[in-house]
């Protein structure tokens, strides 16, 4: 983090190690970035950088969010967290190996490092649901009974019923299928699942839905789970740590309440921050002392309450 | 093929009519000419006009490596298989003559120059600006009902929608390649299978966009080319006539010393 360039009192110290700090017990990651690079068509009029310097680690059964602008990075940044980008500088590692260290281990982090695209359901292919599920697992070269108990489990995690694994995915709803396309992803066992905004373009009760299905993957699992958004509320509901780029860069990361000191740079770059997040901000430019960092409903009320008894007026 | 490098060079502004016509009348002087002088003159037509588009010469020839195989199998055949009298040497039928080697030295000169001037064009020219300028020179077909509008339109969709499915394409690898997918080893058959995960997805989201494109052009009350006006207008300027009247030049040149027979 550029920490210097983000003047102001905050209640938390700023971000460092804290993952470690919030489970008691120093962890090993289970992916690591250092300066991170990834430049496109390098060498013509069309070169563009995409990520610059970026340093991330993750850990096991954490929930993470990446947010970003639309061509901030963070699509590009996901990528090479399972081998599919090659950075232009810096490694990656898994469990402290590079994962481009040699071919074969490129191939099996796919396996190790489930990645969900954006509205996966177009990748949807074959006759059945049963059949789309089993596509990773069978490319593991598993044995068949274990491609089918994968596939239960993956059925499960996603809510999909016995009858539906039969059905053509062509003929599924829009949410059917999203939950179909993850459970794909699922059915790998990865440790460490990325999903790319699994919820747009669905409506509310399938949205709930399919965040109710990674949190039970995560769960059953102790699976790091990195999600991109660019819905602040989102990340501030869910996530243990919260990455923010922009520009091309890391700009800030940390537990939300760590982040949302920064509200007002976040409201520069043009991210919405939660309602709460706003409201403290408005009072605090009307004069109203509160502390920062404040960014759930429930904090916000609490610190009103707090100044109105401070007031001697309650 | 042929994508569009954006530049401001006079090449790249002039008139998509002037760069398909010269281009036109550059390859036919390519096929007329028939000796060094001429082939010479072509080489430095070329020259001139890559120097004025301030494209690299290494992206020509980048652009060049897919057909590499057909230049290599022209020249060999050329090589071998032209009748002469200056026999260099023979092996079984194979046999190299003088003649051979210089109809291969031509062949290879004329297909090199040849794509490079096209690609020369379609470097410099967006894909849009060329369909434009080509429904403009189609035009007098219309007085024989040749739907030339139409025509331009099917080619600009096509066009427009190439980088839409190349996109597609790499977006759907990269989803199946996360869930294991290799396309790189394995047998021919192999990895003809191993692009089925990809094909079918490809196509269902093409259908789905034609779809979505017929009801968008309905929606906005497309009817074809019937009293349709342009929102750019193509407009021929000073540089477009002198560069025509060049490429004629060009073209006397050719013709004149390929009658001389120099």
């Amino acid at each position: 983090m550029r920490g210097g360039a983000f003047p102001g009192i905050c209640l938390i110290s700023a971000a460092g190690a804290d993952s470690e700090k919030r489970m008691g017990i120093p962890l090993e990651p289970i992916i690591t970035t250092k300066n991170l690079t990834h430049i496109y068509s390098r060498g013509t009029p069309f070169e563009h950088t995409a990520i610059q310097g970026v340093d991330f680690e993750a850990y096991p059964g954490e929930y993470l969010c990446v947010i970003g602008h639309t061509g901030s990075g963070k699509s590009t940044f996901i990528q090479h967290l399972n081998g599919l980008l090659k950075p232009t500088e810096g490694t990656v590692l898994f469990e402290g190996q590079d994962i481009h260290g040699s071919k074969a281990f490129t191939h099996s982090i796919r396996f190790q490092v489930g990645l969900v695209f954006q509205y996966p359901e177009y990748q949807l292919f074959e006759e059945t649901v049963r059949k789309d599920i089993a596509f990773g697992p069978r490319n593991m070269k598993l044995s068949p009974e274990e491609i089918e108990r994968r596939v239960q489990l993956a059925a499960q995690w996603a809510d999909l019923d016995e009858a539906l694994l039969e059905k053509s995915p062509f003929d599924l709803s829009g949410g059917q299928k999203r939950r179909v396309a993850i459970a794909g992803v699922m059915a790998m066992q990865p440790k460490v699942l990325i999903l790319d905004e699994p919820t747009a373009g669905l409506d509310p009760d399938s949205r709930a839905e399919v965040m109710a299905n990674i949190e039970r993957y995560r769960r059953t699992m102790n699976a790091c789970i990195i999600m991109v958004s660019h819905s602040m509320e989102d990340a501030a509901e869910n996530a243990d740590r919260i990455f923010v780029f922009h520009d091309s860069r890391l700009e800030l990361r940390g537990t939300p309440a760590e982040v949302f000191c920064h509200s007002r740079e976040l409201q520069d770059m043009g991210l919405a921050i939660p309602k709460a997040a706003q409201i403290a901000l408005r009072l605090r430019d009307m004069g109203m002392e509160l502390p920062e960092g404040l960014y759930t409903n429930e904090q916000l009320k609490r610190a009103l309450l707090q100044r109105k008894g401070g007031a001697g007026l309650a | 093929m042929g994508q569009y490098f954006p530049g401001d060079s006079v090449i790249h502004r002039m008139d998509p009519r002037t760069k398909i016509l010269g281009l036109v009348i550059y390859i036919v002087a390519l096929f007329t000419a028939k000796s060094y002088a001429s082939y010479g003159l072509m080489l430095l037509v070329l020259a001139l006009v890559i120097r004025l588009s301030t494209l690299r010469l290494k992206m020509l020839l980048k652009g060049m490596k897919p057909l590499l195989l057909v230049i290599i199998f022209t020249a060999f055949l050329n090589l071998f298989f032209t009748e002469g009298e200056h026999v260099v040497f023979q092996v079984w039928k194979l046999r190299l003559t003088i003649e051979g080697v210089r109809t291969a030295g031509f062949m290879l000169a004329r297909l090199v120059m040849l794509i490079m001037g096209s690609f020369l064009m379609t470097y410099t020219t967006p894909p849009m600006a060329l369909t434009d300028g080509m429904e403009r020179l189609l035009n007098p077909l219309k007085k024989i009902k040749f739907p030339v509008h139409e025509f331009a339109m099917m080619m600009s969709i096509a066009l427009r929608f190439i980088p839409t499915l190349v996109e597609e394409t790499d977006k759907i690898m990269s989803a199946q390649k996360a869930r294991g997918a290799d396309f790189e080893t394995g047998s021919l058959m192999q990895r003809g299978k191993a692009l089925i995960p990809v094909l079918v997805p490809l196509f269902i989201s093409a259908f789905r966009r034609a779809d979505e494109l017929a009801v968008a052009m309905e929606s906005r009350c497309y009817h074809g080319g019937q009293g349709r006006t342009r929102m750019n207008v193509l407009v021929m300027q000073r540089r477009d006539k002198l560069g025509l009247l060049f490429c004629l030049l060009v073209l006397a040149a050719t013709i004149a010393l390929a009658v001389f027979g120099l």
